[in-house]
């Protein structure tokens, strides 16, 4: 219980961090950025309200002292006030998020699920079977992917699959022109088929290094007397190496992974670029083109809470599967 | 005593670490070891850290992990070759025949697992036990080391221990074995709870009638429970032989040596005397006899000279010096115990 | 940018090397270099582009700025990768552009990691409330998504030069590393040589400088190499979605102009490809011996040697 409500704590205050920056950025920053950007709204022909929420966001023409200023923003930002989107006026910014958001939670959900099943799964087996022909090509082969940029390998994909060979599309999320979105099987083969590039891009990039983060972790757990002493029981293979060794090799890295989708969001905002898949990560940087600062943040609050949603959930997770940690907190 | 014919016997055992590619020849640890054990023998193993009792017990158990690796001898139990086959094939005698207790359970045993669950895969491993056979049968091993079965719920890090270090032991009894292994499995304990487990030891052994070979590097303690006693020094054995005799007469100056580090609770009050020196760096192994820059008694020959294991005396000996009898108790000087 | 691959999870179980002085270390890591090929490949790579960043105008002829040439040429002898849409010589732009990553990768490098070690070390040898509360910083700024929070700052600064590229990323990239440092000098506080300092009455501070940090060294190099690679493939990251400064010669910046242009469709390709490929090679010889430092540190993770067949007796 304790430890629940620790995490719980560091949740919210990492929520509330994220918050203050957000606050804070766009008044430290020089030149007052965001007030070109209320000009634009003016001759917009934004009413007073909107205005007034925006004023209280970035603090431009505000008279009031900071901290009020700083109440008023949390309050705004508490109750789901984000404002309105410049590039999509008058929408709000929390309608134009929600179009978006799902094909970035398809993209990435997708992706991330099977680079780990995958990744974890090879590395699982590459240490299983140290100084095997799988265990030579993997590190030095994914050594290298890992460090590779996710747009690169997004613009080689469009490239080779995309242009040259013709065999997926590689622009957008489906085609706009012929189709209309709904849930109808060609819409859904269309969607699928947009996706399968920005996917295999992700893929590549992320898998690398959970494969050798578990493979180093498994390594280590091998080592370990319990591993030994299921030999000398007379266990079968599969057992020592799922029950003894990756059931403990993996406890360490479950937040590790969690954290690590901040990672595989941030190549998801480079690879819907290069895709112009219309998720949240392109429309982030639609956002930055078009000085939408209140989208901008919105978005980057958004990405922040879901990364910190994960390292909760796996944090959980390691609790429930490790009972230590139960025993201990 | 012994009962009749051997369970176990080691013949030229050698085991090798190996070193990554050109960084020179690869460490021998352990060299040529043989010797036998009866059935519902106690063999103690004593010796130094680093002498090779532990990667010696893993050899004979066929439980070397890269990069140590067995790269001579035959360990032959109950007349079958183990060197050479597969997990596979040793399933058969793994745990069933032959079992192993390690030095730390807290290390030995799956932190995520229940210890009652991890009686149960290895029941499982060996035959198709129904729920009720395997609950009845752990439930019966824990009573026989005295922890009462409710504990089988527990995972190893809710108990203390010394209780932990009994569950060692209760698992290993599950097939109650014809051998057990153990290494070291007191050292982890405190004085009282290190006679308590030696005790709880040796009864079991003498109700089950099991062998047993036990490494550790605390000669009174083993002296009181052991049949045999072997001694080893870098990597080979320096003496071997009937426990009482040893103590009562020890030959190899290494094993006087271990015994004089030891006050005599009965005997008179004589001034302690260590070792002087490190036992060698397996690298960079001394000419001749191994112990020599260490011996007291040591000559021009034992520094050139690899002495043999040689009987005198009713025990084995690794000495020139008592090989050819030029080494006199007036010489040695040492007491009687 | 890429996850850190450390071979170790952030509880600092990498084994330090034996208490040596720096010298000895660094000499030992010069030796287990040369003996692994994973290092030794990482270092020629890393060599090759700091000879190419220092001498640029040797290997390249042309002008990277100029639009002189005729445009859209493919490569020739004339022109190792062909021109771009402006008639620049991108072979050129490829090799001048060297120097600005390069700059970025070593100052943030080592700035963050000088943040890194300052900070890590200090909470495990200050503790209590000092630990906690550099604790909590570094954990808060660690899962804050550090890519979408740099382009908001580049947003807001309408675009970054190279300074403030460099000054953001190392502000927000030292939590990390900081970790993994903390994590070991924490194991490191209680072992012997550090009470032998203690009881010849050194200081806390040269326990700390002298003592400490030696020991730490492969780490530290290893946390220079993760920091050096993460500077590459953010700042490369920022440039393309043009939150650089367009006007500077780096190969981020090169790619936003292809991208711009959409040079894949225009069957332009190397004008994409070329830089791109560039920093992924660089970041390959910054992983590749960072993951050899793993190994070299962690001698678990070594290659093993295949076991030879036993001699029946």
């Amino acid at each position: 219980m304790r430890y629940a409500l620790r995490r719980l704590g560091f949740f919210v205050l990492t929520l509330w961090a994220a918050l203050t920056i957000n606050f804070l950025l766009p008044r430290l920053m020089p030149g007052n950025p965001a007030l070109a950007m209320m000009s634009k709204f003016h001759s917009a022909g934004a009413t007073p309200q909107t205005l007034r929420a925006l004023e209280t966001l970035f603090g431009v023409n505000n008279q009031q002292g900071l901290l009020t200023q700083y109440f008023g923003y949390l309050h705004q930002m508490l109750t789901g006030n984000f404002g309105t989107s410049l590039s999509q006026y008058p929408a709000s910014v929390t309608s134009v998020i929600g179009s978006a958001i799902w094909w970035t939670l398809g993209l990435v959900g997708v992706t991330t699920i099977l680079a780990f099943l995958l990744g974890t799964g090879l590395g699982i087996v590459s240490a299983w079977r140290r100084g095997g022909k799988l265990d030579s090509v993997i590190p030095p082969v994914f050594v290298i992917t890992s460090a590779i940029p996710y747009f690169w390998v997004a613009m080689v994909l469009v490239l080779i699959f995309g242009i040259t060979l013709h065999w997926f599309p590689s622009q957008g999320g489906y085609y706009v022109t012929t189709d209309t979105p709904g849930l109808n099987f060609t819409f859904f083969q269309d969607v699928l088929n947009h996706a399968f590039l920005p996917a295999m891009a992700l893929l590549i990039t992320t898998i690398g290094t959970w494969i050798l983060t578990m493979r180093n972790t498994m390594i280590t757990t091998l080592a370990e007397d319990y591993v030994r002493m299921a030999r000398a029981k007379g266990l079968p293979g599969w057992r020592i190496m799922l029950d003894y060794a990756a059931r403990n090799a993996i406890l360490p890295n479950l937040v590790g992974f969690a954290m690590s989708l901040g990672f595989v969001v941030s190549g998801a905002i480079l690879v819907e670029y290069v895709f112009n898949y219309p998720g949240v990560g392109y429309m982030l940087l639609q956002a930055v083109d078009g000085e939408d600062y209140p989208l901008m943040q919105a978005l980057f609050l958004l990405i922040t809470v879901a990364v910190l949603f994960a390292v909760l959930a796996a944090d959980i997770l390691t609790a429930i599967l490790d009972p230590r940690t139960r025993a201990a907190r | 005593m012994s009962e009749g014919h051997e369970i176990l016997e080691v013949s030229g055992l050698s085991v090798d670490y190996m070193l990554p590619q050109g960084s020179g020849a690869d460490i021998r640890a352990v060299d040529d070891v043989s010797f036998t054990v009866d059935r519902g023998e106690f063999l103690g193993i004593v010796g130094e850290s680093g002498c090779g009792k532990s990667t010696l017990l893993f050899a004979v158990a066929q439980l070397l992990a890269p990069p140590a690796h067995l790269a001579a001898g035959t360990v032959k139990f109950k007349g079958a070759n183990l060197v050479g086959l597969t997990d596979r094939q040793l399933s058969a005698i793994r745990w069933c025949d032959l079992s192993v207790v390690m030095q730390s359970a807290m290390n030995a045993l799956n932190p995520v697992k229940s210890i009652g669950a991890q009686f149960k895969d290895a029941l499982q491993a060996h035959g198709k036990p129904s729920k009720e056979e395997i609950a009845a049968r752990s439930a019966a091993v824990m009573r026989m080391v005295g922890i009462d079965p409710v504990h089988l719920k527990s995972y190893p890090h809710q108990l203390s221990g010394g209780m932990r270090q009994r569950s060692m032991i209760a698992m290993a009894m599950l097939f109650t074995p014809d051998l057990i292994i153990m290494d070291e499995p007191t050292s982890a304990l405190d004085v009282v709870a290190q006679r308590a487990l030696m005790l709880q030891i040796k009864e079991l052994q003498q109700t089950y009638g099991f062998a047993v070979i036990f490494v550790t590097h605390d000669m009174s303690l083993i002296s009181h429970f052991s049949d045999r006693l072997m001694v080893m020094y870098a990597g080979q054995i320096d003496e071997l032989g009937a426990t009482r005799t040893i103590f009562a007469r020890p030959l190899h100056p290494y094993t006087q040596g271990l015994l004089e580090a030891f006050p005599s609770i009965h005997g008179p009050r004589v001034p302690l005397k260590g070792i002087p020196g490190n036992p060698p760096d397996l690298a960079m192994i001394p000419s001749g006899c191994r112990f020599h820059p260490r011996c007291p008694h040591a000559v021009e020959r034992c520094t050139v000279t690899a002495p043999d294991l040689y009987p005198v005396d009713g025990d084995l000996v690794r000495c020139l010096r008592r090989q050819d009898g030029s080494l006199s108790s007036r010489e040695e000087g040492s007491l009687s115990r | 940018m890429a996850m850190p691959v450390s071979g170790v999870p952030t509880d600092g179980s990498r084994a330090p090397a034996a208490q040596v002085p720096a010298g000895h270390a660094l000499a030992r890591i010069g030796r287990a270099i040369r003996s692994n090929r994973k290092a030794a490949t990482g270092t020629i790579l890393l060599l090759i582009f700091i000879l190419v960043a220092l001498f640029p105008g040797v290997i390249a002829h042309a002008s990277p700025t100029q639009d002189a040439y005729p445009p859209r040429l493919g490569p020739s002898s004339a022109h190792l990768f062909g021109t771009n849409a402006y008639g620049q010589d991108l072979f050129a732009q490829v090799v001048w552009g060297t120097r600005n990553v390069l700059i970025i990768a070593f100052v943030v490098g080592l700035a963050t990691t000088g943040i890194a070690v300052l900070i890590g070390v200090a909470a495990a040898y200050l503790g209590g409330a000092w630990d906690g509360t550099l604790g909590v910083l570094t954990d808060v700024l660690l899962v804050i998504p550090l890519f979408p929070l740099l382009i908001i700052i580049a947003a807001y600064a309408h675009g970054g030069t190279t300074i403030v590229l460099i000054t953001a990323i190392t502000l927000t990239s030292w939590s990390y590393t900081a970790r993994q440092l903390r994590s070991q000098a924490l194991t490191l506080r209680n072992r012997d040589f550090l009470e032998a300092a203690r009881v010849r009455g050194e200081r806390k501070l040269y326990v700390i400088v002298m003592e400490v940090i030696p020991t730490m060294t492969s780490l530290i190099v290893a946390s220079f190499l993760t920091n050096a690679l993460y500077a590459v493939l953010l700042s490369s990251s920022l440039q393309f979605i043009g939150l650089g400064d367009p006007n500077t010669v780096s190969w981020g910046t090169t790619l936003y102009w292809a991208e711009n242009n959409a040079a894949l469709q225009t069957g332009e390709p190397l004008w994409a490809i070329a830089p791109g490929f560039c920093i992924a090679l660089l970041g390959a010889a910054f992983a590749l011996l960072n993951y050899a430092f793993d190994e070299i540190g962690n001698p678990a993770l070594r290659p093993v040697r295949r076991s030879k067949r036993v001699r029946r007796a």
